[in-house]
């Protein structure tokens, strides 16, 4: 469920599952229930729980805590770009077979 | 090509001003890659920044009281609208130039907020680009990247920086946000140079 945040006169932001359907599609995983760590102010947050901005040239998920960019995914013309350089860690729950 | 005459003299702008790819939109809509920042003119700085690590910075009375331009332009957006006619002012990227002695060939502009976009020098000067801090006549909305930003209308426009806060000049070149995420370098609709790997 996808819950959408305008504050008056400023930029809307969606919930990091947001990220699911185009991750989702690319790596065949639900990538919402990753954790990753802030390389901003090293906390670490489920991807679902960052702020996504998705009015934009691309999705760009930002911490709640510090606003840093933890991850942004380019949709270009035959591939998905997925740039993590602002995530020191990114955690997966081992699939249970 | 069939040239359609409206009253006021003006040619009626057709799909044969825009660049392959894209659709006409007269709204203005805002694409944002975080939260708006919002400053205080009486805070709020600009700066020029050269190769040498020199400053020349302007407060907004000194910024505002610059030779301003008013163009109206056509801008176009990576995600495919372009919208005709928009009236700016702001001060040519010219004028703010003209004092300052560098050899750089290439710009990065940073926004307040963090945001940055690469372009090269020449491709800002001679009435190419401005910072701009009126729209439609009227200060130009924090949304819309007020207090000033950049434009640069003949590149897409996520190189127009939005809440524009310095430039810096360099000798070599150093890929923005977008550019370091798939975008391209170069960013020219009229080639259609919208991803990396076009
Ligand atoms: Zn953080």
């Amino acid at each position: 469920m996808l819950t959408v945040h305008v504050e008056a006169d400023d930029a809307p932001w969606v919930d990091g599952n947001a990220l699911a359907g185009p991750l989702g599609e690319i790596m065949g995983t639900d990538l919402t229930v990753a954790e990753l760590t802030c390389a901003g102010c090293r906390t670490t947050r489920p991807l679902a729980a960052m702020r996504v901005f998705d009015r934009a040239p691309g999705l760009v998920a930002r911490c709640p805590g510090c606003e840093d960019v933890v991850m942004r995914v380019v949709r270009m013309t035959g591939r998905v770009l997925v740039d993590v350089r602002g995530s020191l860690i990114v955690s997966l729950p081992v699939p249970t077979a | 090509m069939a040239v359609i005459t409206r009253g006021f003299g003006g040619r009626r702008r057709d799909d044969a001003d825009l660049p392959p790819g894209q659709y006409r939109t007269d709204d203005f809509p805002v694409l944002s890659a975080g939260p708006t920042p919002r400053i205080d003119l009486d805070e709020w700085e600009f700066a020029v920044v050269t190769e040498t690590g020199e400053r020349s910075t302007w407060s907004w009375a000194e910024f505002t009281a610059l030779p301003a331009d008013e163009p109206t332009v056509d801008i176009h957006c990576v995600t495919r609208w372009s919208k005709f006619g928009t009236s700016w002012r702001g001060v040519s990227v010219d004028t703010l130039l003209a004092d300052v002695d560098t050899a750089a060939e290439y710009v990065v502009a940073h926004s307040y907020g963090g945001y940055t976009t690469n372009i090269p020098l020449e491709g800002l000067l001679d009435g190419q680009a401005w910072v701009a801090y009126e729209f439609d006549g009227e200060p130009l909305a924090p949304v819309h990247g007020g207090p000033a930003r950049l434009l640069v209308p003949h590149l897409y426009f996520w190189k127009s920086a939005k809440w524009l806060r310095a430039l810096e000049l360099r000798l070599d070149d150093e890929p923005g946000f977008w550019e370091t995420a798939g975008y391209h370098n170069d960013g020219d609709p009229w080639r259609e140079q919208r991803y990396l790997e076009d």
